[in-house]
């Protein structure tokens, strides 16, 4: 019997069976960031144990710092300051590489790790960070875990992990204009439950993922956290290899052949045995847009919120009842049109050059609405310098956009910048939950061109018709 | 860490599915780099209905005796989904919850429980549910040692956990000191990784 790509990078790094279906895993990486990272390194230092290999851990500075232009140290976050500066001397005095404020390569952890060539496939990679299965779309065995876990990882280089359930989720055939990564993800999250991957490793896989470029990828595996996967990955190939190849900490010279053909053998077995296999025809997608507070409620653009009788049962009857509520809809209602109060481009999960030209074709040429507030924060710097070099920029300015230095922004509030009460938001973000953008403020995630279309417009609008597809080649 | 063997208490009902970490301890709520007086953050955005005044809302379930001091919560599938943020265990761990019961629960979340003396107790969603009516506002005793959840009637319903984690739980054990006494195989496995893997 074969082994599926999961297994395989399981069995690479098993130091133990530790019995009953647990192991320790050998950690290849330890990515950290200020807002929880600060804390594992506190945990160490006050119990005198030592980072056991500072030079394959990293800290970016994302969740905290500000975007405004000038930012420093200074937040608009109250006590934001202290994460930064107790992270960036605590990883100091330890030896960790810091990507950090006013620097070139800083920005989003699931982002910066990536084009820095830190993860790559194949490497087991954690970080006290839900969104750390993004970077399984390059190939990696990378998943979230808490601050304690991440002590453990830096202290040990290792994880005590209870082997997942093996689930393959195939896309079929090609997807429609103007659907993207995004949409594919919420498809699979609103037909399966937010809860649909449960104890599972996901595999994304088929050849509509064959044909996605890898940044798309990340996009793809970047959500698996929302369908409570354990993580989710897609096997390398040529294109993750050229995607790869020549970053900053890639292997280079006789490393990079021997890395390059070890990478071969990356990928789930012809006969390889999944506990659970879920096909999609891409031709079912549409752009998405979520109507409630969990990514499950999602509908196409053209679609309506659900009528309550449609809900599964009593509880999640409930549960809509008090989204639509929190959300200020009605059941029946169509999404298409429903005015909006802001704009937001950024996050893990879509903030990367791709992400930025699909909402760029959108916006050439166009103005954001009177009264609609838009964001775009690039993923890292280094997105936002080719951006500029592209002159993606002056898109989203001449738009009326605001153009940001990099960091999670307002993904989420943490006390300093957000959305009002009530504002109803288009996000490319991840997480629709009750006041995650801001107290009572009102999220709906969906693509960048679908964002893009929404801000032009004042209102959710579908962007099929405003758009040429996004490039696909090199990224 | 704390261990938790055996629990007498209230268990408050929160009985919807997806409770993110953001709801259990939202963001703004984070204030320094520590694990320490957490709890008043614990709901805040359900809890309170003046946040910032910290008023509490009347309608919420923890601000309704019994239930204000009750170690135990019972919520719905997927509790615990969302963010990795392992303030929401130390949250609730400084509210003085010491055990959540729930259809299932976010990987991260579950991971984060029992690393700091919370017992994440999954029991299938119908008996979560009776669980829930059946205690109403009397205690719960639940029995790690033994596997059991005793419910106001001396009726007993039994539940599993992975092996380690209930060893963790009953031991109070640190998991870092465990591993570290594996540390002859941990340099040996890397010595042969790192040989076949040089770009690692």
């Amino acid at each position: 019997m074969g082994s599926t790509l999961v297994e395989k990078l399981w069995s690479r790094h098993r130091v133990a069976d530790l019995g009953d279906g647990t192991d320790l895993l050998y950690v290849d990486r330890v990515l950290l960031h200020e807002r929880t990272g600060s804390i594992a390194l506190k945990e160490l230092a006050e119990k005198g144990r030592a980072v056991r290999h500072p030079g394959r851990a990293f800290v970016c500075m994302d969740h905290i710092v500000d975007t405004r232009p000038g930012r420093g140290d200074e937040t608009v976050m109250p006590g934001g300051t202290a994460f930064i500066r107790e992270t960036r001397a605590a990883a100091t005095a330890a030896g960790i590489h810091v990507f950090d404020i006013g620097h070139d390569n800083q920005g989003i952890v699931h982002v910066v790790s990536p084009e820095q060539g830190i993860a790559l496939p194949g490497l087991t990679l954690v970080c006290p960070d839900s969104h750390t299965c993004t970077q399984g779309g390059l190939g990696a065995l990378a998943w979230g875990i808490g601050s304690s876990e991440a002590a453990h990882a830096l202290a040990t280089q290792t994880l005590v992990v209870r082997r997942p359930r093996q689930m393959r989720v195939r896309f079929e055939g090609t997807p429609g204009p103007g659907v993207s990564p995004k949409d594919m993800i919420l498809h699979l999250i609103a037909t399966h439950g937010a809860d649909g991957g449960a104890g599972h490793a996901v595999e994304f896989c088929g050849p509509a993922v064959t044909a996605l470029p890898v940044e798309g990828r990340m996009t793809l595996c970047n959500m698996a956290v929302e369908f409570a996967a354990w993580t989710g990955l897609c096997a390398p190939d040529a294109k993750t290899i050229a995607w790869i190849e020549g970053r900053p900490h890639a292997p280079k010279e006789d490393a990079w052949v021997a890395a390059v053909a070890d990478w071969a053998d990356l990928h789930s077995d012809a006969d390889a045995v999944f506990d659970r296999e879920i096909v999609i025809d891409c031709a079912d997608i549409a752009p998405y847009v979520t109507w409630g507070t969990s990514p499950q409620h999602a509908v196409p653009i053209t679609g309506q919120v659900p009528a309550l009788d449609e809900a599964r049962d009593a509880t999640a009857a409930a549960a809509w009842q008090r989204a639509l509520s929190y959300m200020g809809l009605n059941p029946g209602q169509p999404l298409a049109g429903l005015p909006i109060d802001g704009a937001f481009i950024g996050s893990c999960t879509n903030s990367r050059l791709s992400d930025l030209r699909a909402a760029a074709e959108v916006l050439r040429g166009r103005k954001v609405a009177p009264g609609v507030r838009a964001i775009c924060v690039p993923g890292s710097m280094r997105v936002k310098a080719a951006a500029e070099a592209e002159g993606l920029h002056t898109i989203f300015l001449d738009a009326g956009f605001e153009w940001r230095e990099s960091g999670c922004s307002m993904c989420f509030f943490a006390g300093g910048e957000h959305f009002g009460q009530s504002e109803r938001v288009v996000t490319t973000t991840n997480r629709n939950f009750e006041n995650r953008q801001g107290p009572g403020t009102r999220s709906h995630l969906a693509s960048p061109a679908t964002v893009a279309a929404s801000a032009i417009a004042g209102r959710l609008a579908d962007a099929r018709g405003h758009t040429t597809p996004a490039p696909t080649g090199g990224v | 860490m704390e261990k938790f063997i055996r629990l007498t208490g209230v268990a408050a009902p929160l009985p919807r599915p997806n409770i993110d970490t953001d709801a259990i301890i939202p963001s703004r709520e984070m204030k320094r780099v520590s694990k320490e007086g957490l709890g008043e953050g614990l709901f805040a955005d359900w809890r309170y209905s003046d946040v910032a005044a910290r008023v509490p809302n009347p309608d919420f379930v923890l601000n309704r005796p019994p239930f204000d001091r009750a170690p135990i919560l019972i919520g719905g599938a997927n509790f615990g989904c969302g963010s990795s943020r392992e303030h929401a265990v130390w949250a609730l761990k400084d509210y003085g919850v010491r055990c959540v019961i729930a259809p299932s629960f976010g990987a991260i979340f579950q991971g984060n429980c029992v690393r700091n003396g919370i017992l994440p107790l999954v029991l299938a969603e119908g008996h979560v549910t009776a669980l829930a009516a059946a205690a109403d506002h009397r205690p719960l005793t639940i029995d790690l040692d033994a596997l059991t959840v005793t419910l106001p009637s001396g009726d007993a319903l039994t539940f599993t956990i992975p092996p380690a984690d209930r060893q963790m739980l009953l031991e109070g054990l640190d998991p870092i000191g465990v591993t570290l006494k594996r540390l002859p195989a941990i340099i040996a496995f890397e010595a042969d990784h790192l040989s076949r893997h040089s770009w690692i």
